[in-house]
């Protein structure tokens, strides 16, 4: 139960020239909930995409022992790597339930049926709005609709890009009590959060990201206690201009 | 050694087709290279570099062709005489096909000059005082006293002295303020309009220079031929013209004459030999000529020239006369209140993006602009800057309201910006990028530049950049191109570009991210400067440590809504800042 | 031969518009006025043309919305397909399965220098497989079945099939390697793929034109007008194919896949859709289209090999009029350019296309200003 679900190791990414995650390693165990934080511009929505093969990246990913590095991205997907990207991505212009169904494109049709259940269960707002246009969902229900899709695939690892981004601090608390739920349910998660307090209380291991480069470690506790953190975070800092 | 390059190419010009080393029918062959390097440059200037793709260039060179036809076989007019009827029909047509093709956006341009390409094509054949599908014959040649041009060598000769005008011509253009405006067009408009570029009308204007040298081409191919007909005026012979721009070069004027010298021998040979191979006579050089376009756009999407000759050089500096710089602009008075936003609000269908702010920005201050990701920050940027309308609310400067402003009037007022992912021009040297913030302090229109007669002008433009770039520390890679920078120069590059504006007002939209910390503290030192010199900045920026040790007054946005406002450590322990930042407790 | 552009050959496109054999000339040319007779009639050219156009027109917004190619050469499928049951009529070999063969091996060697480093021998069996082995079967059953004569049924099915997997072929030759670059590129590609079909249209057709069997001989008067079999068998073919059309995407996981990649491109891949599949299915059902509108444009008019450049050109201006993204809109626009199209040939024959082609200029002028899907 406790393998290693994702391994991570030197990872470089480049927009052409010019590289922004620099030599980026983590690891996480199976059914652990790892958050990743740092200020805006860190390289984390990069490494996410990197990590589920949107962008092209140097150095190796691993999900439960198998290489993910140099397989496109729709075979990643099929391997059980899931993204939740930070702009949602969903099918706007079809139903809620078609988005939902093409999650699990890569499922036998029966899986996906029962899945579909599942997830409706997990998500009874997904349910009543089933024949609704994704596109006229409110923000809070465009990401449980993300995540829905993304758990369609039934995912070995699912990875959610800043799901509390441009949402009420109410809807913010429903989605991170989904996440411990799943979490609790053996789902192991990848969270790339701006929102550094929530993501903290949830998570059970966290990395912190500054530049580009993983700058600190360690239970979500001791990095809350991190003066450093707060620092980077609200320009108490060192730095002087 | 460049300047060796014309009266040489001149002497072969005149003397080459006489030689005898070229067979009649070479330089038959190239009279039409020629004639077909003329549209192809229009093209280079129209594609390459105003980034405008027209299929439909062979319908101009059809107005240029038929109108000379008409003129000398109607009235008996001297061919030379026709010259300038040619060239105004198809401006005129230009003008009016031009006023509407420019303001297509993205790919329904291309589009547009498929469709009205294949709608003159028809209108030639059709009308029957043009001869309609059979065309018009009888076009008198090219006289020099008695003398009739028939020969292809005398031809020769004419052509190729026109081709070298449009050439010179072209380069001047390029060079000069209108050509960085039309090149940085071709990335985006934003920072061409930031410096006060007015995009239609520059468009416009490459738009109908393109077309009356397809116009000429036409006048060229008409007293060449002497008989027109619809025929080479189409949509293929449209797409062919574009092939040779493209496998040229786009963007290279020299690239447009090696293109359609490619094309037209292949052509050649192409159709005296294909039908052996294949058996019968036909159009088979088509199939070749398809596959090339698709094995470029590939394989090559540059074209042949930069692989053959390398990038395009830059501009050399030389230090203008003393007392040649512009006068600079009026700082305002001390703390007055240079830029009020008041209740400014913006909506996006229903969604309030920027829910009705209020702030101000004092002369020789530093106001930063801080929130969370998606807190509205760009928005009320972009409204400040006239990038975007105002749903509500009013934005005045130096006290007078502007209601609708364009981000050209604004750098007239005297803002620089700089943007949050750098729209510079890449292929472009960084020099000429930061001269493209100079645009507004220089005057030079389309024909002087063309005749090389803004030269002193230029020299003064390219100075100013000169000095801003020292002034950001860049001197060193001014000549290379922006696009091989590292993030954190091309930051710096913009800011060397706002300030070459001249400006007042300098608004910068995170100058300080992809910045190392040696970097950071020379910003901020430049930034401190200007405040000294009595330039306002305000400041969109997401490094804290940053924007709290530079800046005089801070306003914090959140959803939309500004929470906060005041000096940077009122700010800091105001827990609405703290929650909005570190996120509330879940 | 020393012509600065080779004429822009004239494609002797017999239109299928039956008002000119329905009424004479003196009476075409006698009325300024439209009257209801008249009016009735132009309206059936215009929907049997609308038809043709519609087909070819969904199936272009099929392919921009997937693939973001404009896909100029959808009409050498109508042309082709044409060509090849005219073929079959005579009791002869269709040259199409030569030129099925073509592409198919320059599909192979374009996906094995694109995937050289990565090629297994699974990948290399199926290239062999649908690239060489399929066109080589169908050159088999075709000189089997061809001097038969086995009816129009068997060679329209014949046709069809034989058409349908140069639509994948031209995309894995043509698009897939650049799939990622602007809709510009795409369209010159688009340019350059449409010139090599005519080409090879050429070569393999021969240069004389050729007119089809009327899918039913019957006709039928309605007061003044005469509706032909022909034209009923137009419309209903097309009905039926908007049907399924619409069938497939709204029902079907595959055609919601396809909507999905042409909704949002990132989300589609994050589920795993490939996008080369999805792109190889919409050029697949793209020919499909194309050939279906062969079988029925064939008896109206006399096809030759590059007969279908115009019919696509006008199928786009129906797709552009409809905004490249709405079927439903497609589908009116073609009716729209359809009876456009028999309007002014009935006013004014001989700027018909000038007005065709001119009237989608303020549709792009329009379109620039309320959309910003122009934008790349």
């Amino acid at each position: 139960m406790s393998g290693t679900i994702l391994k991570v190791r030197d990872l470089h990414v480049a927009y052409g020239r010019v590289e922004v995650v620099h030599g980026v390693s983590l690891e996480m165990t199976q059914g652990a909930l790892i958050t990743v934080i740092g200020a805006n511009g860190a390289g984390k929505t990069t490494l996410l995409n990197a990590i589920v093969g949107l962008l092209p990246a140097s150095g190796t990913v691993e999900l439960a022992g198998e290489a993910m590095t140099a397989r496109p991205l729709e075979s990643r997907v099929r391997a059980g790597l899931s993204l939740v990207p930070e702009r949602r991505e969903l099918f706007a212009d079809m139903s809620v339930e078609d988005n939902l169904l093409l999650g699990g494109f890569r499922r036998p049709a029966r899986e996906r049926g029962e899945s579909l259940d599942d997830i409706f269960a997990r998500f009874p707002r997904l349910h009543e709005r089933r024949a609704q246009l994704a596109g006229t969902l409110s923000g809070g229900e465009r990401q449980m609709l993300a995540m829905g899709r993304a758990l369609m695939a039934r995912p070995k690892l699912l990875m959610l890009d800043e799901p509390s981004l441009g949402l009420a601090p109410l809807i913010v608390r429903d989605v991170f009590h989904i996440l411990t739920e799943l979490r609790a349910a053996g789902v192991s998660i990848l969270l790339v959060e701006q929102n550094a307090r929530a993501a903290l209380q949830i998570a059970d291991y966290a990395y912190v990201m500054e530049l580009g480069e993983i700058t600190a470690q360690g239970r979500p506790d001791e990095i809350a206690r991190d003066q450093r953190l707060i620092e980077s975070y609200l320009g108490f800092g060192r730095n002087e201009y | 050694m460049r300047r060796a390059i014309a009266p040489l190419f001149a002497l072969v010009i005149l003397v080459l087709p006489f030689t005898g080393l070229l067979s009649d029918y070479w330089v038959a062959l190239f009279d039409y290279i020629g004639i077909a390097s003329l549209v192809a440059i229009g093209l280079v200037l129209l594609t390459g570099v105003g980034g405008m793709t027209s299929f439909g260039q062979a319908a101009f060179v059809g107005f240029g062709a038929y109108a000379t036809a008409v003129v000398t076989i109607d009235t008996g007019l001297s061919p030379w005489l026709s010259l300038p009827v040619s060239v105004a029909v198809t401006g005129i047509a230009a003008l009016l096909i031009g006023a509407i093709t420019v303001r297509l956006s993205g790919h329904y341009l291309p589009l547009g000059t498929i469709a009205w390409g294949i709608s003159f094509y028809y209108l030639f054949g059709n009308i029957s005082w043009l001869g309609a599908h059979d065309g018009m014959s009888g076009i008198p040649p090219l006289h020099i006293g008695s003398h009739a041009l028939i020969a292809p060598e005398e031809f020769f000769v004419v052509v190729w002295i026109v081709v070298v005008i449009a050439v010179v011509a072209t380069q001047n253009l390029l060079r000069g303020r209108m050509g960085r405006a039309v090149r940085a067009l071709r990335q985006g408009v934003h920072a061409a309009e930031a410096f006060g570029v007015y995009t239609p009308s520059t468009k416009l204007k490459v738009f109908v220079y393109a077309a009356m040298l397809a116009g000429v081409a036409g006048w060229l191919y008409a007293h060449f031929q002497r008989s027109v007909s619809p025929g080479p005026f189409g949509i293929i012979p449209g797409t062919e013209y574009l092939l040779m721009a493209v496998l040229g070069g786009a963007g290279r004027v020299y690239g447009a004459i090696l293109g359609a010298t490619a094309i037209i021998v292949l052509r050649d040979q192409l159709q005296s030999v294909l039908p052996l191979i294949v058996g019968s006579a036909g159009n088979y050089e088509i199939i070749v000529f398809g596959a090339i376009l698709v094995l470029i756009l590939r394989l090559a999407s540059d074209g042949i020239w930069p692989i053959l000759f390398g990038p395009q050089a830059a501009p050399r500096t030389v230090a203008p006369p003393p007392d040649a710089a512009p006068p600079q602009r009026p700082r305002p008075a001390a703390d007055a209140v240079l830029v009020e936003a008041d209740a400014v609000r913006k909506e996006f269908g229903g969604l309030v993006a920027v829910n009705d702010v209020s702030f101000a920005v004092p002369a020789g201050r530093i106001v930063g602009l801080i929130g969370p990701n998606g807190a509205g920050k760009s928005t009320t940027f972009n409204l400040v800057t006239g990038v975007l309308p105002l749903t509500a609310g009013r934005i005045s400067f130096e006290g007078r309201p502007l209601s609708h402003h364009r981000p050209q009037q604004m750098a007239a007022l005297g803002l620089g910006r700089t943007f949050q992912h750098a729209e510079i021009v890449p292929d472009m040297s960084v020099i000429e990028n930061v001269a493209l913030g100079a645009h507004l302090r220089g005057h030079a229109g389309m024909m002087r530049a063309m005749a090389g007669l803004d030269r002193a002008e230029e020299t003064v433009l390219l100075d100013i950049a000169r000095q801003q770039l020292a002034r950001v520390g860049l001197s060193d890679v001014a000549t290379v191109p922006a696009g091989s920078l590292a993030l954190g120069q091309l930051r710096l590059v913009e800011v060397a570009r706002a300030l070459a504006l001249d400006p007042i007002l300098v608004l910068l939209d995170e100058p300080a991210a992809g910045l190392r910390v040696g970097e950071k503290k020379a910003l901020a030192k430049l930034l401190r400067e200007l405040r000294a010199e009595g330039i306002s900045i305000l400041l969109v920026e997401h490094d804290m440590d940053f924007v709290m040790n530079l800046a005089d007054h801070l306003v914090v946005l959140d959803f939309g809504t500004k929470i906060a406002e005041g000096r940077a450590g009122d700010v800091k322990n105001d827990p609405k800042v703290i929650e909005a930042y570190l996120g509330g407790v879940a | 031969m020393l012509n600065l552009s080779r004429a822009f050959h004239q494609p002797a496109l017999v239109q299928p518009d039956g008002c000119q054999k329905r009424l004479s000339g003196s009476e075409r040319r006698g009325q300024a006025t439209v009257d209801s007779t008249i009016f009735l009639f132009l309206l059936q050219d215009g929907i049997i043309n609308g038809a043709v156009y519609a087909l070819a027109a969904i199936a272009l917004v099929l392919i921009f919305a997937v693939t973001r190619v404009i896909f100029v050469p959808q009409g050498e499928f109508v042309a082709f397909t044409a060509l090849t049951i005219a073929a079959l009529e005579n009791g002869k070999l269709p040259p199409t399965v030569w030129l099925l063969l073509a592409l198919g091996c320059l599909a192979a060697l374009s996906e094995i220098a694109q995937y050289r480093a990565e090629m297994t021998l699974k990948r290399l069996a199926r290239i062999a497989a649908f690239d060489i082995v399929l066109p080589l079967i169908f050159i088999a059953i075709a000189t089997v079945v061809a001097p038969m004569k086995l009816g129009e049924a068997v060679y329209i099915l014949l046709a069809v099939v034989l058409i349908i997997p140069m639509g994948p072929m031209i995309y894995r030759i043509a698009f897939e390697p650049i799939a990622h670059s602007s809709v510009l590129v795409l369209l010159m590609v688009a340019f350059g793929v449409h010139f090599s079909l005519t080409g090879l249209g050429l070569v393999f057709f021969g240069p004389e034109g050729i007119g089809t069997a009327a899918l039913s001989s019957q006709s039928f008067s309605l007061g003044a007008l005469v509706i032909t079999g022909q034209s009923v068998a137009v419309v209903a073919t097309t009905v039926i194919f908007l049907a399924l059309f619409a069938l497939f995407f709204g029902r079907s996981l595959l055609g919601k896949a396809l909507r999905a990649c042409s909704s949002n491109r990132i989300g589609a891949r994050l589920v795993g859709i490939p996008t080369s599949i999805a792109g190889q299915v919409s050029f697949g059902i793209a020919a499909f289209m194309g050939a279906i509108s062969g079988v029925l444009v064939g008896p109206l008019m006399t096809v030759y090999y590059d007969s279908g450049f115009l019919i696509g050109l006008k199928a786009f201006v129906a797709a552009i009029l409809g905004g490249l993204l709405s079927y439903p809109l497609a589908v009116v626009a073609s009716l729209a350019v359809g009876f456009a199209e028999a309007l002014f040939s009935f006013w004014a024959s001989a700027f018909k296309e000038v007005l065709v082609f001119a009237l989608i200029v303020p549709v792009l002028l329009w379109r620039s200003f309320t959309s910003p899907e122009g934008h790349d």
